[in-house]
């Protein structure tokens, strides 16, 4: 048995251990002092003894058996009576075996409902879900944010004071908010998700632990929820989207856009799997979700064996979809990129300049940079340039900025 | 748990109701608050009058520092409350998504500190 296995089983148990301990003993930050401890006496123990059949049980049972031995000790200091309640409340609690997958499955998504709570801002929920559900350390988490390990450790800390103070529900919640709940955990995943693919800032352009993180949580929701199509929805446009990771950069971390890409380099498992999900969310009857009309629009992309055979007119009518359905100024950006493969530039530059009338994405350097291709393709060179000219001057990362300046040397 | 649901609306909008929707709103609190009532939710509200008729008091230095109108100046004010008790916050929520002025204004929802 090497540290790297136990390192891996840790990773993969953090989160449902933590909900079934946070159900147990019925304190956040308890529950996540207990499993900090019960993986400290597996470290011990398993060399000399070997991981035990059931590891799950196992730290479930350390960790209920730590939380009481805290609680005992703060008794003995403070002899509060709150404390007392707890300390029999958690006694005459039986932890799960190892054949109730399902009290763990229902621990774990009531655990996620908790840290996507709308109490919280979007990127409390986020931080929370990935420090609580995920398993990533505080420092790894601050990682994913770009800010400093004691900045997010603060955030976590507000995070979990609220969650006391305003007795945010460890609970699944009632068919009266569920959607609305979903839709907030979807959300949430989804950025997660998107931080990965392309980062806001930074130097490099994707982050695969993120994506990873992001693919595992909706895999664990889909699972447990299998009758959401919103969640097989996003689940599929994030698998046909990190599908194609391995084309999206060279060797030394520049763009390759999709047209160039080489599609044999294109994660075909994923792809299979996206797509099967792509027509269960699509064939539950009732409005279309977003994830699951955009999840359709990479789907037509995955399909295409190369960039001429993409079934543009197909997209843009998606596009129009969602602008009807779920209207956005990316949504508008996307579908007018879309339309100058069916209608030719001319049209589609139309629809940028009145996009960009209206300054809603002012900013985004997709809008310039948009722009800049469909004024190339027309041929008005010197206005290109300009344009990407405002794009490289607005955007974020560097692989977007070289990959601007290079069209830039194109045009002489 | 307690929770004070706050009623914050737009006082300007609320005046220039007519008769009719004035009654109207009137009769769907009356309905809300006795459902709570009934529910065992309720354990006080009231409606307040116009920030107009509010006093603001600070004392700094020893100095008592009395000035008009409310604190501070917003898009929406404090026109009434209800204190509620509700087993998480998630009821809190669907009692306060109850509220007759949710539709209009917004109802801020916050637990009531419990001391010890």
């Amino acid at each position: 048995m090497r540290t790297g296995d136990i390192e891996r089983l840790f990773r993969d148990e953090a989160g449902r251990v933590l909900a079934t301990l946070i159900r147990l003993v019925g304190d956040f930050d308890l529950a996540e002092d207990a499993l900090q401890e019960s993986f400290k006496a597996a470290i011990e123990q398993w060399p000399a003894t070997g991981i035990p059949a059931n590891p799950r049980a196992f730290l479930v049972s350390v960790g209920r058996n730590k939380a009481i031995d805290r609680l005992r000790r703060g008794i003995l200091f403070r002899a509060k009576q709150r404390d007392l309640e707890i300390e029999a409340a958690i006694s005459a609690q039986i932890a799960p075996t190892d054949d109730e997958d399902t009290v763990f499955g229902d621990d774990i998504l009531r655990l996620i409902f908790t840290c996507c709570h709308p109490a919280f801002n979007i990127e409390a929920q986020v931080a929370l879900t990935l420090r609580a559900v995920c398993g990533l350390s505080t420092e790894a988490v601050a990682r994913a944010f770009l800010v400093g390990e004691e900045t997010m450790a603060q955030r976590l800390v507000r995070a979990k004071k609220k969650i006391r103070a305003a007795k945010i529900p460890y609970a699944t919640p009632g068919p009266a908010m569920l959607e609305e709940r979903i839709d907030g955990v979807l959300a949430a995943i989804y950025l997660v998700f998107s931080e990965g693919y392309a980062g806001t800032s930074g130097a490099s352009l994707m982050r695969e632990d993120l994506a990873l993180e992001a693919i595992r949580l909706a895999r664990l929701l889909d699972a447990l929820m299998p009758r959401m199509p919103a969640v097989a929805g996003l689940l599929a446009l994030m698998l046909l989207h990190h599908a194609r990771r391995a084309a999206r950069t060279t060797a030394d971390g520049d763009i390759v856009l999709l047209e160039d890409q080489d599609r044999g380099l294109w994660d075909q498992a994923a792809i299979a799997e996206g797509l099967a999900l792509v027509d269960r969310a699509l064939r539950v009857p009732g409005r279309p979700g977003a994830y699951a009309v955009q999840a359709a629009i990479a789907a037509l992309h995955a399909r295409a064996r190369h960039h001429a055979a993409t079934d543009w007119p197909q997209i843009v009518g998606l596009y129009e979809v969602l602008l009807r359905l779920y209207p956005s100024p990316v949504v508008e950006l996307n579908h007018a990129a879309a339309v100058a493969m069916v209608d030719g530039p001319a049209r589609a530059l139309a629809l940028v300049d009145a996009l960009d009338a209206r300054r809603t994405l002012a900013g985004y350097h997709l809008v310039p940079a948009v722009r800049a291709d469909l004024l190339r393709r027309l041929g008005r060179r010197d206005e290109a340039v300009a344009a990407y000219r405002a794009a490289i001057a607005i955007a974020k990362l560097a692989p977007e900025r070289r990959l601007l300046a290079k069209r830039i040397a194109e045009l002489g | 748990m307690q929770y004070l649901l706050l009623i914050y609306e737009n006082e300007a909008e609320g005046a220039a109701r007519d008769a009719a929707a004035m009654s109207a709103m009137m009769s769907e609190y009356g309905a809300f608050t006795q459902s709570i009532v009934q529910s065992g939710n309720f354990k006080a509200g009231d409606a307040l009058q116009k920030t107009s008729t509010a006093t603001t008091v600070r004392v700094r230095g020893g100095k008592t520092l009395t000035t008009d109108g409310p604190f501070a100046e917003t898009r929406e004010q404090l026109g009434g409350y209800y204190l509620i008790e509700a087993k998480d916050l998630d009821e809190a929520i669907g009692i306060a998504e109850r509220v007759p002025s949710a539709k209009t204004g917004s109802i801020e929802v916050r637990p009531i500190f419990v001391y010890g």
